[in-house]
């Protein structure tokens, strides 16, 4: 499947140009990056030795499938 | 989910081997709440889903190939953690203004300052697959064959995406049309998660790891 469907950017001629917001795309994402790590995040990475993988964290529905399905549903 | 992994034997992780995945975890994380927080729009929510993607992660270690990039892997999770969490209509898109305000950058020269306010908040009243798609390439930085492994379609379809969505932008912030929270009424909800059932079962082929 090609992307058959018409084409957003009608570049006749110009050079495939990023929009002018496209920087602010990326400082959008960036300036996240770059904050400090909540201590929440530093507290739960620290407590993942504790977990044990094959018994599932403390949401036990169905996390060791989740990264190809839909996750556990309620 | 039945056709995955063939080498569940591997799944007993060496010390060594877990304290690398830890390692390459804890790395990605900020980039999980970047994503996060451009999917979702609250920070708070967007949060809460970087740490159920963390466990989730850390649940599922064993599928991890070393070697590979755990920020494309670890998108994958964080996303269907996302559309599943939409579908129990815990994110509507909320957009939080205080935020979006601070991150307000205007680089020293530049005429007429993109106000990142705007973007964001037109950013969310994108199609979801939309959104995420240029939330990937053009934030994230990934190349749109990985932007496709992660989302579960063809290159074509992300490069169309993509191109969509920047459309869309180019043109609200051109006509300063940016709907206020137009992901926030019901209807444009349940369209949403229509949508959203479309990319989820899209997504179900890919990503074997």
């Amino acid at each position: 499947m090609v992307a058959d469907r018409k084409q957003p950017t009608s570049d006749p001629g110009a050079p495939r140009r990023a929009p002018e917001w496209a920087d602010g795309l990326k400082q959008l994402y960036d300036s996240v990056v770059e904050e400090e790590l909540p201590d929440s995040f530093k507290d739960l990475l620290a407590r993942l030795d504790e977990v044990d993988p094959k018994r599932g964290p403390v949401q036990a529905s169905d996390p060791a499938q989740s990264p190809d399905g839909r996750g556990g549903r309620p | 989910m039945s056709d995955s992994d063939p080498d569940s034997s591997s799944s007993t992780r060496t010390p060594a081997e877990k304290a690398d995945f830890k390692r390459d975890l804890t790395g990605v994380v900020p980039h999980l709440r970047a994503f996060a927080r451009g999917l979702c729009g609250r920070p708070d929510m967007a949060d809460d889903l970087v740490q159920e993607t963390l466990l989730k992660a850390w649940a599922a270690q064993d599928r991890f190939e070393p070697g590979t990039s755990m920020r494309a892997w670890t998108f994958v999770i964080l996303r269907n953690a996302y559309l599943t969490d939409m579908r129990r209509n815990r994110f509507r898109g909320e957009y939080d203004e205080g935020v979006a305000e601070r991150i307000l950058t205007a680089p020293a020269g530049q005429e007429e300052p993109i106000h990142l306010s705007d973007l964001h908040r037109a950013l969310l009243t994108l199609q979801p697959e939309r959104r995420e798609a240029l939330l990937l390439v053009g934030a994230g930085g990934f190349s749109y064959e990985e932007a496709a492994e992660i989302c579960g379609c063809a290159i074509g379809t992300i490069k169309s995406r993509v191109g969509r969505a920047r459309a869309a932008l180019t043109e609200m912030l051109a006509n300063g049309d940016i709907p206020r929270r137009s992901t926030n009424d019901d209807a444009a909800h349940r369209a949403i998660l229509e949508e959203l059932d479309e990319v989820a079962a899209g997504n179900l082929s890919s990503m074997r790891s």
